[in-house]
């Protein structure tokens, strides 16, 4: 009961919209409840975010406006809603302010195929998978539209790095979904939640649980990381590096929509993690189902976000060669090589001899690959130099 | 007129538009341009057959999308690596300029 | 013809038209983006929900990125010195207008169209999987064999000969 509330919500306040206005009402009751709770997602994260970074990094994060610094993001969006809008005088003007437009929209729609509760997907599409990673390739566009029309040799730069790495980091993202979709049958998001219910024992079938499940998780939150610039692959946006990069030349609330792009895209490749590998929103254990489905998912989401935020505390920056080795020498065939065992998973009866051959095949590949690829980068032995 | 005759009517426009684009410009990639705004015409033609046709569920047009698509993205990748490989050699991409055979 | 649609084909036709006259070719480029764009929202108008997001992850994902690097590459980002149309460019444009008179004029008049709108045609992905696996197998292998040539041969066109100059300067 409590689990469909928000359904029943909705379907009452359809209920109350006349008859031939049903369609738009519904669309317009789903766009303001996902716009509302990932952008309030969105503030949270901004506070979680900073605060987390300076644990890790031993120090307070912000901690005077309100209790434990928890109304920073109002602070925030003040002081960018009320910041000068500069554009450099050289800039092309059409292209300079439809960029954050173009990296948001698609960011957002990417969202609507997410399930976020039992009968919640807000748009049930026969190849919402494809969908997503539609709405993913289109962002690719505004990054280049950003760095151009700033005029700014820098941002040039930046922009081209980003999306050399956006469409590097693509394919392995691409491939490690697949093994999921195989297995489940569908390019659906609910059939793939729904192909991932059950438990034996304790144990839920979830995807991640399983070695191939393991191996195409990693390789997506990694990916992941990669195609929404989050450290350690932010060398397109690194402060130490670059300035800003493709977005130095905005200020105030067009920089804020950059911002608010990149951590809804951070969510959205979270959240269809969530859906793929990790069982979308079914509980882990079968005495804790009476939780609500809205609620496990939402858990699970700030998890993974808490993980991404540990992961840039604590890693640092790889350089772009080192980045663009690592995605095609090493994502890419790990990523075929997960393929590859999720399809001898399918087809060796279940025991212990299906756990063996996969685990032996996907941990051997990793070893070998990695191994491939640290002999290549010619680490040597490490000589010191001191200062005498 | 019915749905189709507009679909069909969009579909020619394109290709006349992409048609005179790659005729009439001057830069090697503009004339790529137009290559596929042709191809996307025909594309429009082949999906509007489907949808109105007798035969839709036998997927024939869909399927030949798919594979025109992914041909023309061949084919965009290999005339850009021509066209920039031209330009490393004559020091530009005006297609006026590019008219000796001997290198 | 639904209001939608004629916005849609509205949409398309403009930035094809932008994309085929503007001086900047990146302003071009981008139009094509759009168009692309619209072409896919005509695409879902059809019910062809698979080829309409083909079309923006391969169409906008990578070929309008392509055509922008290489309009990087080639340095047609700063304005053209002479002109941008070739000098007899009537005569372009004639041909094209004859071009569109003969279809829209075969589409007029052919009896062979269906006159009455079918019901909506529905290709689940697992139709098309099907179709593609059984009826379609070699085209989908051969095309698979035409990627990787064209990859392969797109990466060995635009590799820098760095060897050949070396060695036909030291002549």
């Amino acid at each position: 009961m409590i689990d469909q509330i928000f359904v029943e919500l909705k379907h009452w306040l359809m209920g109350l919209a006349p008859g031939q206005f049903e369609p738009i009402v519904s669309g317009l009751l789903s766009v303001a409840a996902l716009i509302l709770v990932f952008a309030s997602l969105f503030a949270l994260t901004t506070v979680l975010e900073r605060k987390g970074l300076g644990r890790i990094q031993n120090r307070y994060g912000p901690n005077r406006v309100g209790p434990f610094g928890l109304l920073q993001p109002a602070a925030d969006g003040l002081k960018t809603l009320t910041k000068e809008d500069i554009v450099p005088y050289s800039a092309d003007g059409m292209v300079h302010f439809l960029a954050p437009l173009v990296l948001l929209v698609p960011a957002f729609l990417a969202l609507a195929v997410l399930p976020m509760g039992r009968n919640m997907t807000m748009v049930e599409l026969d190849a919402g998978v494809l969908f997503f990673f539609a709405a993913g390739a289109a962002t690719e566009l505004s990054v280049f539209m950003a760095g151009w029309s700033s005029r700014n040799k820098y941002s040039l730069l930046g922009a081209m790095r980003a999306i050399a790495q956006m469409i590097s980091y693509e394919v392995p993202l691409i491939l490690a979904a697949v093994p999921a979709i195989m297995t489940a049958g569908s390019l659906s998001t609910d059939a793939v939640v729904a192909a991932q219910a059950g438990y034996s024992g304790w144990l839920p079938h979830w995807y991640v649980l399983t070695p191939w499940g393991l191996a195409g998780f990693g390789l997506f939150m990694i990916a992941g990381a990669a195609e929404s610039n989050r450290a350690p692959f932010d060398l397109p946006e690194g402060e130490s590096e670059i300035i800003a990069g493709y977005y130095t030349e905005y200020s105030g609330f067009k920089f804020a929509l950059f911002f608010l792009g990149e951590y809804i895209g951070m969510f959205a490749v979270s959240g269809l993690a969530i859906t793929l590998f990790l069982g979308g929103w079914q509980a882990p254990v079968p005495f804790l189902q009476w939780i609500p489905s809205y609620l496990w998912f939402f858990a699970k989401l700030l998890g993974l976000i808490l993980v991404f935020i540990w992961v840039r505390g604590t890693l640092p920056r790889l350089r772009m060669d080192q980045l663009m080795a690592f995605a095609w020498k090493f994502m890419l065939p790990m990523a075929l090589v997960d393929l590859f065992v999720a399809g001898l998973w399918r087809f060796i009866p279940g025991g212990l001899a299906r756990w063996l051959i996969c685990l032996v095949l996907v941990a051997g590949s990793y070893v070998l690959l990695a191994r491939g690829l640290a002999s290549n980068s010619g680490v040597h032995k490490r000589s010191y130099r001191y200062a005498e | 007129m019915t749905p189709l005759h507009g679909y069909l009517f969009v579909a020619a426009l394109l290709f006349a538009i992409g048609f005179a684009g790659a005729v009439t410009r001057r830069n090697a990639i503009v004339v790529l341009i137009g290559i596929e705004l042709m191809l996307n015409a025909a594309n429009l033609n082949f999906i509007a057959f489907w949808r109105f046709g007798p035969h839709p569920d036998e997927l024939t047009g869909i399927v030949f999308v798919l594979f025109s698509i992914a041909v023309a993205a061949a084919e965009a990748a290999v005339g850009l690596a021509l066209i920039i490989s031209v330009y490393r050699h004559y020091k530009t991409t005006n297609v006026d300029r590019i008219d000796s055979m001997r290198g | 013809m639904t209001a939608v649609f004629i916005i849609l084909s509205l949409v398309t036709v403009a930035s094809a038209i932008a994309a085929m006259t503007l001086r900047n070719l990146v302003h071009c480029a981008l139009s094509l983006a759009v168009t692309f764009a619209g072409l896919a929202a005509l695409y879902l108008q059809l019910n062809a929900q698979f080829v309409g997001f083909a079309q923006i992850l391969v169409y906008v994902g990578a070929v309008a990125i392509l055509i922008v690097f290489a309009i990087l590459l080639t340095r047609g980002s700063e304005p053209p010195a002479e002109a941008i149309f070739s000098s007899k460019w009537f005569v372009g444009v004639a041909v094209a207008s004859v071009v569109f008179a003969v279809i829209a004029a075969a589409v007029l008049s052919s009896r062979a169209l269906p006159s009455e709108s079918a019901s909506m045609p529905s290709a689940s992905v697992r139709q098309l999987g099907d179709e593609l696996m059984t009826r379609y197998i070699l085209p989908l292998e051969v095309l698979g064999l035409l990627l990787t040539a064209a990859l392969i041969g797109a990466v060995i066109l635009a590799l820098r000969e760095t060897a050949n100059e070396q060695s036909g300067g030291a002549k």
